[in-house]
């Protein structure tokens, strides 16, 4: 637990020694921002709540957590530093875990400063805080779970481009997974896989955080997602960490 | 302590057996066995591409070799790694190191992981900065070194927990010459306690300070004598000389 967060310190002061954090922080929520105001017509719908800014959340981060992960270990390799790392006395599965745990913790970061939103409906009307803090609690799951795929692909090449369009070909595949269009065509061709596509989605079971349910079934989805891909990332480094 | 027991039983340091590596239908190292013993410094020497550095890199625990074993300090390198790589000091080749960190941050964080904590975590930190003569570039940020200063902030982690086992990718390269002649002395002060292995591309590096010398070309071993005995096996007594006459064919 020690080396998990020693290696999770370094790498979060990582982000804010370089540009990545700025760049990233400024893009999400700008993005985030606009999004929220001219397409989900935050003022002109006369309610208090963040319901668009949540509507937003997973497609944003889709195309923005794959930024952050795609250097995570195509980066290590290019440099070499992986060698580096995985010759100090620690298990693979601590610097999977703590490179994860940073990233989360920067995504947490990115999340928080998106605070403005809540002290203005707070001010505009009385809002439902409690609905809003489970939004941001499944914002931070759904963040987590993108995290751990773009992580893990990350550790398939050196090059970060292609982890990058990995991360977000397999992550897309999983947000659209419970989407209309996707299941009736399931459903019209082969019901049995539509029904398992449906309980693999992430935007459903986000959905049900931003309408202030924690449901155990949607927890444990989501940490069985993430455990899921961290597992698979601790392989693929043990696997092509010396290619 | 290990070293004690080393001292009753002296088992050695390192022990590779049958160590080999295949990429493919390519076999870069190819039924490779040495040991190293206490005391001893190995010149690792061989052309580029002769297994050199794959050979270190599998002893490290970096690379899972096809076939063969690598113990340090009695512990196996891909069963017992965490274990081996705690007595393990390594330079990989290149000297990677994160570019953004400032050199003392990067030798912090190396010796937190090595379980150092506090006022002796500072200690050790600072022993390693005299020990490389970094001292004044401390706060710098590894990308704004040159060439021979990251080298020797990769040699200070390696060193920085005073290992008994040290393996060092080409400790020297990029190095000019007065560094070099630091590094080498650095190297034959630390010997008498530690069991070293070097790589190099300098012969002269073998001859100085060096107790044995393991050629190797095309992933076997052709030579593993001291660099006196290799020297003896040319009429010209260049070390040189013999180095080529045993990998050229090879090559």
């Amino acid at each position: 637990m020690r080396n998990t967060l020693i290696i999770a310190g370094r790498e979060l002061r990582g982000y804010f020694a370089t540009p990545v954090a700025t760049v990233f922080i400024v893009i999400f929520l700008v993005l985030q921002g606009a999004l929220t105001f001219n397409l989900g017509q935050f003022f002109d719908r006369g309610q208090a709540d963040l319901n668009p800014f949540f509507t937003f959340i997973p497609w944003v981060f889709l195309l923005l957590i794959p930024a952050i992960t795609m250097r995570l270990w195509a980066e290590e390799r290019r440099l070499g530093t992986i060698e580096l790392l995985l010759t100090l006395p620690i298990t693979q599965g601590q610097a999977v875990v703590g490179k994860f745990l940073a990233a989360w913790a920067f995504c947490a970061i990115a999340l928080a400063l998106t605070f403005p939103f809540i002290i203005a409906v707070n001010i505009l009307g009385s809002p439902d805080n409690g609905v809003i803090a489970t939004g941001y609690l499944g914002s931070l799951l759904i963040a987590g779970a993108f995290l751990s795929v773009g992580a893990a692909m990350s550790a398939v090449t050196r090059n970060q481009v292609i982890a990058f369009v990995l991360a977000v070909a397999v992550c897309f595949v999983f947000a659209v997974a419970s989407n209309a269009i996707v299941n009736d065509f399931l459903s019209k061709n082969t019901p049995a896989l539509a029904a398992f596509t449906r309980r693999l989605a992430i935007v459903d079971r986000f959905t049900d955080f931003t309408r202030g349910i924690i449901s155990l079934r949607d927890v444990i989805y989501f940490a069985s997602f993430i455990g899921f891909f961290l597992f698979l990332n601790t392989v693929l480094v043990d696997q092509r960490k010396a290619d | 302590m290990a070293s004690s027991q080393q001292a009753d039983a002296p088992a050695p340091l390192i022990r590779i057996e049958g160590l080999t590596k295949r990429f493919g239908s390519f076999t870069a190292v190819d039924d490779v066995s040495f040991d190293v013993k206490r005391g001893e410094v190995l010149g690792f020497l061989g052309p580029n591409g002769a297994g050199k550095s794959t050979t270190m890199r599998m002893l490290a625990g970096f690379m899972i070799p096809t076939a063969g074993t690598a113990r340090i300090d009695g512990h196996d390198v891909q069963a017992d790694g965490v274990a081996a790589r705690k007595v393990l000091g390594f330079l990989p080749e290149g000297a990677p190191t994160y570019p953004e960190m400032a050199v003392e941050a990067f030798l912090r964080f190396c010796a937190k992981i090595r379980g150092f904590s506090g006022s002796e975590l500072t200690d050790r930190v600072d022993h390693a900065l005299n020990l490389t003569t970094l001292r004044g570039v401390r706060l710098q940020p590894v990308e704004t070194l040159s060439k021979g200063f990251k080298r020797r902030v990769g040699l200070a982690q390696a060193l920085l927990h005073d290992p008994p086992v040290l393996v060092l990718d080409e400790p020297t390269d990029g190095l000019d010459p007065n560094q070099k002649h630091e590094v080498r002395g650095l190297i034959e002060r630390m010997a008498p306690d530690k069991a070293i292995v070097i790589s190099t591309h300098i012969l002269e590096e073998v001859d100085a300070v060096c107790t044995r010398a393991i050629i190797i070309a095309r992933g076997k071993v052709v030579a593993d004598a001291t660099p006196r005995e290799l020297q003896g096996r040319h009429e010209s007594g260049k070390l040189e000389e013999v180095f080529r006459g045993l990998t050229r064919d090879a090559a």
